[in-house]
């Protein structure tokens, strides 16, 4: 038997100890696979997964499996993020057969954003299972061979199961305690809500270390480079469960003219150089929403380059 | 009880814009409580239309008739001799009263009134609120008394999820997260090791999603 559950490179980057760096791509609002293409060229080499969202802010774009199996034939290797928003327990097990069986390993268990965010708030929405639901389903399908029902799976999908976790949502003394629930459930790795109070991220992963999590799961820390004062604004004000102090808007602000994005990234730096030091913190989930072109300088002034080959 | 709303009066005028004869019925069970289909809104809305259609000149009958309850065919029943005189029935109450009058009077054209928005309660006076998803298996005891099922927006049986934010769900600032109140309701009465425990996946069979529901009570069937 494999000493891996899913020898995805994720899996193998993380379990030899290295600092894991993973990306994010967002598939497109049509079927522009060059565009796809191009994006994802960015990051060939410069991460060791790359995020593939999944109809995110409930905006309809290119499916999650598909936008991921164009990822894999570049050379990429995609962590397919899957929602339980439009999917039903018979859809969630037949996709997840699916992008097993042509060549996906890693898989990222989310609940979804609700809806009414979207571009079709009139839309019907599922939920028949939830977040913690699904990371449980796929460790079941994996572990025990099974479907839901119990019924006996004809090869078994092995996939790295990774969960999300937002440590900055409300309650927030029960936030370690959801993890631990998703840890419990079956997550082998968690990437962490856009961190930007790091006092507050550095209590919480004092908890989860007092907790012995960081043992049990690895856990990246998720950074999204803040592009411009508005965007910081928009995050601040507008984005469900963000936690953006009035200190690193004032710092923005302080950047000046043109160099509020040079400001941003190296913020985002010196977060990834704190990460690497930081107890129970395994990786860096970086999260360059339509800035893929900016993930290799980031990589290299982060001192994350080259990626290791396991 | 089961929460309505009444119809826009442009829609209802229009359902019924080329009918002469129309009987208003209103029931006495929840439409009443929550002041949308009682014997006051029967009134309210007659007088509307016979407003209406002297506006446009047009003739108009307009009866008025409050059933006990329009959920149970022995009230139903009320309204065998006259009913025949209409051209069509205005049923006021919740979404089953138009159609058990549609099912004992085949003959007549029934509307709806109202719309029916969901079971809940009133917090305020003014104010309701939904707490019940009639999802036919009540698991409330697991999460403090409280539904999140019927209150959570993703029906989340393992939240909250990362959207909570200040109490309120990430749908509107008008929607309280019910995960917040049942975590911190948990954590004070210090059963937070209930709260740890895994819900599995809920079965839906005894809900909607089983298809259209019937329940029989053979003890009372005659």
């Amino acid at each position: 038997m494999s000493e891996y559950k899913s020898g995805s490179n994720l899996e193998k980057v993380l379990k030899a100890g290295h600092f894991a760096f993973t990306g994010e791509c967002g598939p497109p609002q049509g079927a522009n696979v060059a565009h796809l293409k191009e994006k994802a060229g960015h990051l060939k080499g410069h991460v060791d997964a790359v995020n593939v969202t999944d109809n995110q802010t409930a905006v309809v774009r290119m499916s999650s499996w598909a936008a991921s199996l164009i990822l894999l034939e570049q050379g990429l290797e995609p962590n397919f993020q899957m929602v339980c928003r439009d999917r039903n327990r018979l859809a969630i097990q037949s996709d997840i057969l699916g992008v097993y069986s042509n060549g996906i390993r890693n898989m990222l268990c989310l609940s979804g954003d609700h809806q009414k965010f979207g571009n079709h708030p009139e839309a019907k929405n599922v939920f028949d299972i939830d977040s913690m639901q699904l990371i449980h389903t796929a460790k079941t399908m994996r572990d025990d061979g099974k479907f839901l029902n119990g019924q006996e799976i004809d090869v078994p999908p092995e996939l790295f199961i990774g969960a999300a976790c937002n440590p900055f949502a409300e309650p927030f003394d029960f936030r370690v305690y959801r993890l631990a629930k998703k840890i419990a459930a079956g997550a082998d790795f968690i990437q962490t809500q856009c961190i930007y109070n790091m006092a507050k991220f550095r209590e919480f992963m004092k908890r989860a270390v007092d907790m012995g999590l960081h043992e049990k799961c690895y856990i990246l820390a998720g950074v999204t480079p803040m592009k411009s004062v508005g965007m910081a604004r928009y995050m601040s004000k507008q984005v469900p469960g963000m936690d953006v102090p009035d200190n690193l808007i004032k710092r923005l602000q302080g950047a000046g003219k043109g160099k509020v994005a040079a400001e941003g990234i190296k913020f985002a730096v010196e977060q990834i150089e704190e990460f690497k030091e930081m107890e129970g913190v395994a990786g860096v989930h970086l999260m360059a929403i339509e800035w893929e072109h900016r993930v290799p300088e980031i990589a290299e002034m982060a001192g994350v380059l080259p990626r290791p080959q396991v | 009880m089961i929460v309505a709303e009444p119809k826009p009066v442009k829609e209802i005028l229009d359902m019924v814009r080329d009918l002469r004869k129309i009987l208003i019925v209103g029931c006495k069970g929840c439409v009443t409580v929550c002041n949308v289909g009682g014997t006051k809104e029967v009134a309210i809305l007659a007088s509307t239309l016979r407003i209406a259609a002297k506006k446009n000149g047009k003739e108009i009958e307009v009866g008025e008739h409050t059933l006990e309850r329009q959920c149970d065919p022995e009230y139903i029943d009320e309204i065998r001799d006259f009913v025949a005189d209409y051209d069509a029935v205005i049923s006021i109450a919740c979404g089953v009263g138009p159609q058990f009058l549609s099912e004992r009077y085949p003959e007549i054209r029934v509307f709806p009134g109202v719309n029916t928005k969901f079971m809940g309660g009133a917090i305020e006076h003014g104010i309701w609120s939904e707490r019940c998803a009639g999802c036919g298996t009540c698991v409330v005891h697991y999460f403090g008394g409280l539904c999140p099922i019927a209150r959570c927006s993703k029906s989340l049986l393992n939240g909250p999820c990362g959207g909570s934010n200040n109490g309120k769900c990430e749908i509107s600032k008008e929607v309280d997260c019910i995960w917040d109140i049942i975590v911190r309701k948990m954590m004070e009465q210090g059963r937070l090791d209930e709260l740890l425990e895994f819900k599995p996946p809920k079965s839906w069979m005894t809900a909607r999603d089983g298809g259209p529901r019937m329940m029989t009570r053979e003890e009372l069937v005659k």
